[in-house]
């Protein structure tokens, strides 16, 4: 490793060295400047200085964005620059601000350095989590996020659904925390790499014949146990209704968007890049179903979408209304996901199909927290009675919560429509000769017809009903901007989706973008040594090395 | 020229939307201003549509690329059956506004919902693209909840729900057909969901004979077609005056068209092909053979909706019920003319659908603007000896139920007439069924007429002596609505010409192809 690249290591970095520091830095600020402020004005301080930092990250992100032509890749893949990266990197980060713009001075706590000291570790856990491709980085990602997250759940102290949502969240977190890291041991038992690419080429061709296929099947069902917790899909969603519920609006804003985003593209980049051999086949069950992770994805959508809908009807808490949605959700994108890899080759629209979901779904959620926050704060909580009337007593935050909801429900001309159009569309391409992936297609668009019952329901408590308390409820002019804005990118994103889409499919073009090693790895020849070397020995002494 | 209908619309929506609701008057007249140009556009093209030109016109040609990744086009344009959809969509949006000129209560977003649903159905029938089509489609649905929920009677929180599920879960049906049909089809020129370009893709009859039903169930959903019809009654009932009129008159002509533009348009071979059912039988016979299978059924289930829609009807109390179930009566014919596949079947289904358009706006602006607001009961027992109160309601209501019954002289009449030749030519068994539907139709209609405005003597009439005049909007809609039905009765080539010459176009172009040596039909 000579110096000029680790400079040019710390030139691709910048960002996240940005983001670090303004972590700690807000930390310590708080710490020796303003512990002895009144809570408010510590609110006002670090808080803007956190929107700050925040926005220069973005504008570093975007510098990045349009600078670069080239994937870089540090590490064997521990960290990737590429821009389709950078992009989701700048929707995280410009996530996060909105969150803080919605969390601005709601006095949860007195922690208040505290608070956003652990917001931005966690959006640096997403970020990382974004760019990295290597199973160690991905895991430590993911506890970054995940630990500040438990914190930030729990973080109203005096609330006791607060600390049970925290609590429950961190059970069923640590729990799919220790399923996930036992899965991707098993996958570097039976590979032997943790670099994502270089697993996949220990899989590829006549090679697949060496790995112990028992082993790795274990390793990645365990492992699509552990994200399967992170996205909330069913059955692995029991934690998310409680802790939407009970942490503070805008940290579930950040669990329901940004951590989410973060995971799926882990979870995309994990089988697309790193498992596409071991995808099997989804298709016409049960004539053409091949054992692999595409079946038990398939298996694990249609769970989520069954159970987030039908659950979501039976709520009256709009958090909790959201936290089921969000599982269904999960199974829409999970539909994409099974159409990856279905029918051996990958399939074109299907990765910018998922990120373009993605995104209008992240973009769409925070909208709708957002309103939530607004309104739960001034009305005295979430649930829909608290909600009755709005449209009289806060016209222009119904009108916003009106196109958020439609919007996940897919009505167009707004963006859930054309992103579930785009995902489902990306999901019969897989095969189209056949229509393969149609069964699973047609249940997710039933599904769907389903999910518009209960945004009605919410929507009709705004609209329909007469208001029991005449008195308006507004917000203040930042959190109104910002939420205008997003509403307004939830329609032009519906109705002009051909440029974002264009651009998902440019960066997609090629998901093997050429490995231009930063650094190049040191040790060259030790590359082909361990694959030949491992492969014979590989179902005896792969078994006990996981263990240890 | 014509895609203004649409932006106006959606213009007007947003405008009225932002207003303050309580400059009520200037509201009306925006509504009534906005109403006005789609049907002064809508007016002025029928009256220039070039019979001797090309099928499609007012249109943007091959349209622009929308989302050129999917072959999305925003492409539109009109032809002789869509055109007088589009007036008549013009014609009750104006109605429906001076019906709704009585409407206190948040008035500003009545007309915004009002115009998105009128944008929508606009947009429906103008558009050329599947997609483009889909879009406009989805858009007319979610209003209609909130103009029905917010300013309905009767059940109006469960008849809104109702309608919008049904609605969105045959839109669901369309969705997958459409994905299916994108994916199949096999063009020369690339992945497309231009319309024209799909209806020469020659689907395998195999893939027709599943997609079709798929196709044409989920838009037929909302052309009220049995057994999916229970949304229509409630939905009608409980939605204020110019929902009604716009749900009955031009909403479940959405169904019918998508049915007809998408559905057959697409697959006629899935209509005409025969399908051997594998039933077993003694010795030597391997199934029972089905001809044109989907198109029998289409066929049986329309006169199901004929003669079930009037028995039902027959025997309703709620005076707005009757119209309801007459309302799915009728559009059985419409179903009917479609599924005959004939020429003379798909003109009386495209006059059928302007005819009772118009009827059943005029039968549910009686019932439910001039009638029902003024006595607040639609019981059929307590009404009764209106005729002398309000004796230009009653005469309004007795000439719309003649043109309903399908009198001579009245529109509804040559439509039917056409329906029931075309019937005779495809599927002759079927008329006997139908004769007797007809006859029931007489005789509910016969009954509403005497029981609420000639009624029994019996009956304390002196209650009614003290209702509020019939304003002159209400006047002045109802006898535009009178006249057109009298002006397309008496001079039925003002509308015949155009359908005849696209109705032709489309047999020649779309169904025929596919019948040739499949049916053996004259």
């Amino acid at each position: 490793m000579n110096s000029s690249n680790i400079l040019h290591v710390l030139n691709l970095l910048t960002p996240e060295i940005v983001l670090c520091g303004l972590a700690f830095g807000v930390l310590l600020l708080d710490i020796i400047f303003f512990r002895s402020d009144s809570v408010e004005h510590r609110h006002e301080q670090l808080g803007c200085s956190v929107i700050i930092g925040l926005v220069m990250v973005f504008f570093i992100y975007a510098l990045q964005y349009m600078d670069w032509q080239n994937t870089f890749v540090v590490g064997h893949g521990a960290f990737v620059a590429s821009r389709l990266n950078t992009l989701f990197k700048m929707a995280v980060v410009g996530l996060a601000l909105i969150t803080v713009v919605i969390g601005f001075k709601t006095p949860y706590s007195t922690h208040v350095g505290e608070y956003y000291g652990l917001m931005l570790f966690s959006v640096l856990g997403m970020v990382f989590l974004i760019s990295s491709e290597d199973l160690l980085m991905i895991f430590i990602a993911l506890e970054l996020i995940s630990l500040t997250l438990y914190v930030l759940t729990a973080f109203q102290k005096g609330a006791r659904r607060s600390v049970e949502g925290g609590l429950k969240y961190f059970i069923f977190g640590g729990f799919s925390a220790a399923f996930l890291l036992f899965g991707l041991s098993y996958i570097y038992g039976a590979t032997g790499h943790t670099s994502l690419r270089e697993i996949a080429g220990a899989l590829q061709g006549d090679q697949l014949a060496k790995v112990p296929m028992k082993m790795l099947g274990i390793g990645i069902l365990f492992t699509l146990v552990g994200l399967g917790f992170k996205i909330a899909a069913a059955p692995f969603h029991l934690w998310a209704p409680d802790a939407y519920e009970g942490a503070p609006t805008p940290v579930a804003a950040m669990i329901a968007t940004g951590s989410k985003i973060a995971s799926f593209v882990a979870l995309t980049k994990l089988l697309l890049i790193g498992l596409p051999a071991a995808a099997g086949s989804a298709l016409s069950w049960p004539t053409r179903w091949h054992s692999g992770w595409a079946g038990t994805v398939a298996i694990i959508a249609v769970l989520s979408m069954t159970i987030g809908n039908f659950a979501a009807i039976m709520q009256t808490n709009v958090k909790r209304l959201l936290a089921y949605s969000s599982v269904a959700h999960a199974g829409y994108i999970l539909v994409a996901i099974v159409a990856i890899q279905a029918s051996g080759v990958p399939a074109p629209s299907a990765a910018p199909a998922i990120y373009f979901y993605i995104i209008i779904y992240a973009l769409t959620n925070i909208g709708a927290f957002g309103v939530v926050n607004a309104i739960g704060s001034k009305a005295g909580g979430d649930d829909f009675e608290h909600f009755t009337g709005m449209a009289r007593r806060s016209p222009y935050l119904s009108l916003l919560m009106l196109i958020f909801m439609l919007s996940l429900a897919g009505i167009p001309p707004l963006a859930g429509f054309f992103g579930k159009f785009y995902l489902f569309a990306a999901a019969v391409q897989a095969d189209p000769k056949n229509l393969g992936l149609l069964w699973l297609v047609a249940y997710a668009i039933a599904m769907s017809a389903v999910s518009l019952y209960y945004y009605l329901k919410l929507t009709k408590q705004m609209y329909v009903l007469p208001a029991k308390d005449p008195r308006r409820v507004t917000s203040n002019p930042a959190m109104n901007t910002s939420l205008g804005l997003i509403g307004l990118m939830v329609l032009l994103m519906g109705v002009f989706p051909n440029k974002v889409v264009e651009r998902f499919e440019n960066l997609n073009a090629n998901p093997y973008p050429i490995w231009e090693a930063a650094v190049p790895p040191p040790p060259q020849p030790e590359i082909p040594v361990p694959a030949p070397a491992e492969k014979p020995a590989v179902p005896a002494p792969a078994a006990p090395a996981p263990k240890s | 020229m014509l895609t203004w209908t649409i932006w106006v619309s959606f213009i007007g929506a947003g405008v009225i939307m932002l207003m303050k609701p309580e400059k009520k008057d200037l509201i009306r007249w925006i509504a009534l201003v906005v109403a006005s140009v789609g049907l002064l556009i809508g007016l002025f093209c029928f009256f220039t549509y070039d019979l001797g030109g090309s099928n499609y016109q007012f249109g943007n040609g091959d349209g622009v690329a929308w989302i050129p990744q999917f072959g999305i086009h925003f492409k539109v344009g009109v032809d002789g059956i869509s055109l007088p959809l589009v007036l008549l969509t013009g014609i009750i949006a104006f109605t429906g506004v001076l019906y709704s000129w009585n409407i206190e209560e948040r008035l500003n977003e009545f007309f915004g919902f009002f115009f998105v649903l009128i944008g929508g159905v606009y947009g429906v029938f103008q558009a050329r693209d599947l997609f483009l089509l889909f879009v406009f489609y989805e858009i007319a649905i979610v209003p209609k909840y909130f103009i029905i929920a917010i300013w309905g009677s009767t059940r109006k929180e469960y008849g809104a729900m109702k309608l919008v599920l049904y609605s969105f879960a045959g839109s669901a049906l369309v969705f997958i057909g459409a994905l299916a049909l994108y994916y199949t089809a096999d063009l020369p020129g690339g992945k497309t969901f231009d319309l024209d370009a799909l209806a020469s893709a020659n689907f395998p009859v195999s893939f027709q004979l599943w997609a079709l039903p798929l196709v044409f169930v989920g838009f037929a959903v909302l052309a009220g077609m049995w057994p999916f019809h229970t949304w229509a009654p409630t939905g009608h009932v409980a939605a204020p005056t110019a929902a009604s009129m716009l749900l009955a008159g031009v909403v479940m002509k959405l169904g019918a068209y998508g049915c007809l533009r998408v559905a057959i348009m697409l697959f006629p071979s899935g209509m005409t092909a025969n399908v051997t059912l594998p039933l077993w039988f003694p010795a030597g016979m391997s199934g029972l053979v089905i001809h044109h299978f989907w198109s029998s059924v289409f066929a049986i289930i329309a006169t199901i909706n004929i003669v079930y829609g009037a028995m039902v009807a027959l025997v309703q109390r709620d005076f707005k019920f009757v119209i309801g179930y007459s309302s799915v009566s009728h559009m059985g014919f419409v179903l009917l003319g479609l599924a005959t596949l004939d020429l003379t079947g798909l003109k009386g289904s495209v006059m059928q659908m302007f005819s009772h358009g118009v009827v059943a706006g005029l039968l549910f602006a009686v019932v439910g603007r001039m009638v029902y607001e003024r006595t607040h009961t639609r019981e059929l027992s307590e009404l009764g000896g209106l005729i002398k109160a309000m004796p230009f309601v009653g005469g309004v209501f007795i000439i719309g139920a003649f043109a309903s019954m399908g009198l001579p002289g009245f529109s509804g009449f040559f439509a039917e007439l056409l329906v029931l030749i075309g019937t005779w030519r495809a599927f002759p068994w079927l008329l006997l069924p139908i004769g007797i539907g007809i006859i029931i139709t007489v005789a509910y209609t016969l009954r509403t007429i005497h029981k609420a405005f000639f009624g029994d003597r019996r009956n304390d009439m002196t209650k009614w002596d003290h209702l509020a005049p019939v304003t002159i909007q209400e006047k002045v809609a109802s006898l535009m609505l009178v006249a057109i039905l009298v002006i397309v009765g008496l001079y039925p080539p003002i509308l015949l010409n155009m359908v005849d010459k696209s109705s032709d176009q489309f047999i020649k172009h779309h169904v025929k192809p596919s019948i040739s040596g499949n049916l053996a039909r004259q």
